[in-house]
């Protein structure tokens, strides 16, 4: 069975993004870009479903600028085995990537797209779900647990109050929370060899999708501050503070 | 003009979320109908009807629309879709199931987290963590929302009289099945709801020292008991209390935070919160920057003096 991962390039986690003073965006320019980190816990769960033989080849996808093929070269050093970027300077809101996502699904055949559940730059949580409702796929997101077997995906998935486990016929799309797994570090051999591996560009065109933005970003602002208030002393200063000054208790 | 929200509810009663979410479609003006998708979800469906400024509540009833599969539920609103110029869903795990899939095959945009209403197709969102604030305008004939529900005041649970129209339920998609649930039965408030939360962080060292600390704390105070990411990946506590950027957004009027020092993940979560009190040993921990009241000490003395001289 083969395996579609898609992959976005975000600006790191680690990294405080800062408000464009003109207000047209925050700004990325020479900020550290990463894999975003849904989608590097995707990765590693397509490696382990291979290592346990339930998969046979992992395709890693990116839409985007020509940089994200240092994130797909992240994928195939982690364990994917071959690479595609589709190559756009134009922004790309959730709903353009699950069209383009969709044209490569009926394009590759996968039994299976394992993806990040929210990308950490927009915080959208769209494109898994999007692109099963386009390409008519059942779809588990959240997860914390998969195993693949007799044509079926059983997913344990976060959910409010606790977990629930769903049972899905495939191919299907997975989205991958926190606990899925912890990701492997990157060893310089794998880096090495996964320069070697294949990667192939397209343009949103060669798939016959149109990715115009349907949102506009009229402005983007610094959220309210939030000032620091006192340090108290002790306990009791604190029940006092809590109780006539700020009464919440 | 007119809003279709879609209720989160247990076949017997109405979640909390719905309300703030009808309160978020009230804001983009014209009517509001809420659709209640569920199996022997009549109590529900009438305790949707008394929420205040509810037009007409829509009930579809199926053995397949119950557990909110994402297939069944989502071909049930693109079945009512037509007619309706928003639609509504909680942005809870849920809602963000499902309302991406309507989005998708109504070939329209998505606004993920709306906090704020400013015009019917213009809204507010946070990106980055909370670490910007987005306004964004929405260019297609039906916007499709996720409201983040700290962002809008509930709308009166009673008060209401709308009418309940049942309306046919959708063919089961066939593609996906329910197995099973472990879901915390709990007496505390819900998290998301609740009026006062106790967090704890890595810092509590144990599942067994998280819950001695920082339960008689919530008890004493009637808390909804919250965790950092650290403390759930270390086991301390259960996934779904994770308070943070992709965990829960919490609002509460007191936010206690005992040994959590403050990634920006986790302030994401929870820096609307009226008051913040911070509890940690290090003074230079991020935490102490949002905090209203900052006390540097050691959790495992200053909790349970805490909890006695409350």
């Amino acid at each position: 069975m083969k395996v579609l991962v898609p992959v976005k390039r975000v600006v790191d986690y680690n990294v405080k993004v800062r408000v464009k003073s003109d207000g047209t965006g925050v700004d990325i320019a020479n900020v550290k870009m990463s894999m975003n980190p849904f989608d590097e816990i995707a990765v590693e769960e397509a490696v382990r479903l291979k290592e346990k033989g339930a998969v046979t080849e992992i395709v890693a996808v990116s839409c985007g600028v020509a940089q994200c093929q240092e994130t797909l070269r992240t994928a195939m050093a982690i364990g994917a085995d071959r690479a595609i970027l589709v190559e756009t300077d134009a922004e790309l809101q959730p709903l353009a990537v699950a069209k383009l996502l969709k044209a490569l699904v009926e394009k590759e055949q996968p039994g299976l797209v394992i993806l990040g559940k929210q990308a950490i730059d927009d915080d959208c949580n769209q494109t898994g779900q999007m692109l099963a409702a386009l390409a008519g796929l059942p779809q588990a997101t959240f997860a914390s647990k998969v195993e693949v077997a007799d044509g079926a995906a059983t997913v344990t998935r976060e959910v409010d109050g606790g977990l629930e486990t769903l049972k899905i016929t495939l191919p299907a799309v997975v989205t991958t929370d926190l606990r899925l797994n912890e990701p492997r570090y990157v060893t310089l051999p794998n880096i090495m060899k996964a320069k070697k591996k294949p990667l192939e560009t397209l343009k949103p065109a060669d798939l016959g999708v149109d990715v115009a933005p349907r949102i506009k970003t009229l402005k983007v602002s610094e959220p309210p501050k939030r000032g620091a208030g006192v340090k108290v002393p002790d306990v009791a200063a604190l029940v006092a503070k809590l109780k006539n000054e700020a009464k919440v208790i | 003009m007119a809003a279709l929200v879609i209720a989160e509810h247990d076949n017997a009663s109405i979640k909390g979320a719905t309300l703030n979410t009808v309160s978020a479609a009230l804001a983009c003006g014209g009517d509001v109908h809420v659709l209640v998708a569920g199996t022997n979800a009549g109590a529900a469906a009438a305790a949707a009807a008394q929420i205040a400024g509810v037009a007409k509540v829509l009930h579809a009833d199926a053995a397949h629309l119950d557990h909110g599969l994402a297939e069944n539920v989502a071909a049930q609103v693109l079945a009512l879709a037509s007619g309706y110029s928003h639609i509504l869903f909680p942005a809870t795990a849920a809602g963000k199931n499902v309302a991406p899939r309507v989005a998708a095959l109504l070939d329209v945009a998505q606004v993920s987290d709306a906090t704020k209403v400013i015009a019917p197709d213009t809204f507010e969102r946070p990106i980055y963590a909370g670490n910007a604030i987005a306004t964004v305008q929405s260019t297609d004939a039906v916007k499709v929302i996720t409201v983040r529900t700290t962002g809008f005041d509930p709308a009166a649970a009673t008060g209401g009289s709308a009418a309940v129209e049942v309306v046919a339920a959708v063919a089961d998609a066939g593609k996906s099945a329910f197995l099973g649930s472990e879901i915390a039965k709990s007496d505390r408030p819900e998290l998301t709801a609740a009026k006062i939360i106790v967090s704890g962080g890595r810092a509590l060292g144990s599942s067994d020292q998280f819950n001695a600390v920082l339960t008689p704390l919530a008890d004493k105070l009637g808390a909804a008991l919250g965790a950092s990411r650290a403390a759930v990946d270390a086991g301390y506590a259960p996934n779904d209390w994770q308070v943070g950027q992709t965990g829960k957004i919490v609002a509460p009027q007191l936010y206690i935070a005992a040994g959590i020092s403050g990634a920006i993940q986790h302030l994401a979560g929870m820096k609307d919160s009226k008051v913040i009190v911070a509890i940690n040993k290090d003074p230079e921990a991020p935490i102490f920057s949002v905090a209203d009241y900052g006390l540097e000490a050691d959790l495992f003395t200053a909790v349970p003096e805490l909890v006695s001289s409350l």
